[in-house]
């Protein structure tokens, strides 16, 4: 009981952290999820987490996962209505008042705020992974070419992951 | 709102349905370009303004942009069961999958070379989610206030190792606050 009610509370506080994108909450994930409650370790948050990127839908459904590890089934449930439920609910609260709002002069100055420092969480999230994920030339490479691929050509990313994986089983 | 009389049919499972659609196929992320495909140009639930106003909303949020816009759809088709309808259908697909997935993994005990593979694909989403920041900062960022905030976020994060949420009310406040109604530097940003 004591670990579901853990679960449920990681999760609804990483939930409002996910301005910007999932990303945004990964240092928290990784302090809660592996420091903390050792739910996990670093290397299978980073694996489940990339495993992710593969999966469709939105993109932190690797938090299921996690969930039933930790708690069997009733865990991922949990898991999911705690991650998914305050954001959900927000949402809708803000957009049926939202036309009122529109109004509101401060509603631009929030949206201009906040754009540059949820991309800078997103990026430091990043950094947080890749300090999980990038050992030396052969890990930084795959990085970059993914980077430069996905800049200059439209390919889907997930085709992207799999070639990483390829190329991960091949050399290391 | 003239169009709206088609939506006025839509029922619970069809947006259920559409939203399964879209969280079963949508694979590489990028799900609201899914969704502008499914909505916009197959079913005509909602046109680009609305699109474009309920992403500008989604944005603003916290939570995923995935399921805000479900959250937002959902309720201009069908109210609050339309909301539920459209969430549950666009993450039943993905959760399963990452179940079924945690499940394996954790089964599959320390095989060399499922772990090799796992450090490819680590790497390469690194890269990814790169490529993400990359194309949401050429998007979004034009003044160069901008890059100070956003270089403040990855300081206060990896540099102070302040917590997220400490970074995300500071810095949100005082971007917020230069971003003020009737200041000078929003007028600069807007040029």
């Amino acid at each position: 009981m004591k670990q579901i009610a853990d679960l449920a509370g990681v999760f609804a506080y990483l939930s409002l952290l996910t301005v910007g994108g999932g990303m945004a909450a990964y240092p928290e994930l990784l302090r809660l999820s592996v420091s903390v409650h050792k739910w996990l370790t670093e290397a299978q948050l980073v694996h489940l987490y990339s495993v992710g990127q593969m999966a469709p839908g939105p993109n932190m459904m690797m938090i299921t996962a996690i969930g039933e590890w930790v708690a069997g089934l009733p865990g991922a449930i949990v898991v999911l209505i705690a991650f998914f439920g305050p954001t959900a609910l927000l949402a809708f609260l803000v957009g049926r008042a939202w036309k009122r709002l529109e109004k509101w002069p401060w509603r631009e100055s929030i949206q201009k705020g906040l754009a540059p420092v949820s991309i800078g969480l997103l990026l430091a999230g990043c950094f947080t992974m890749a300090r999980g994920a990038i050992f030396g030339v052969e890990t930084a490479g795959i990085a970059v070419g993914t980077l430069l691929i996905l800049l200059q050509y439209k390919v889907n990313p997930a085709l992207l992951i799999l070639a990483g994986a390829i190329i991960g089983a091949l050399s290391f | 709102m003239n169009e709206s009389s088609e939506a006025a049919r839509v029922s619970v499972l069809d947006i259920f349905l559409e939203f399964l659609l879209v969280g079963a196929t949508s694979f590489g992320g990028g799900v609201v370009a899914y969704l502008r495909n499914s909505l916009i140009v197959r079913r005509r639930w909602v046109n680009d303004k609305e699109f474009v106003e309920m992403l500008s909303i989604s944005q603003s949020l916290p939570g995923l942009n995935a399921t805000n816009m479900a959250i937002l759809v959902g309720d201009k088709l069908r109210g609050w069961a339309g909301s539920l309808a459209a969430i549950c259908g666009v993450c039943l697909p993905g959760a399963l999958l990452m179940l079924v997935v945690g499940l394996v993994y954790q089964q599959g005990g320390d095989r060399p070379l499922v772990n090799a593979a796992l450090k490819g694909v680590a790497a390469a989403a690194v890269g990814l989610i790169l490529a993400t920041v990359v194309q949401l900062s050429k998007k979004s960022l034009s003044h160069r206030f901008d890059f100070v905030f956003m270089a403040l976020a990855v300081i206060g994060v990896n540099r102070l190792h302040q917590s997220v949420p400490r970074v995300l009310i500071v810095l949100g406040l005082l971007a917020t606050l230069w971003y003020r109604p009737g200041s000078v530097h929003k007028e600069s940003a807007a040029e």
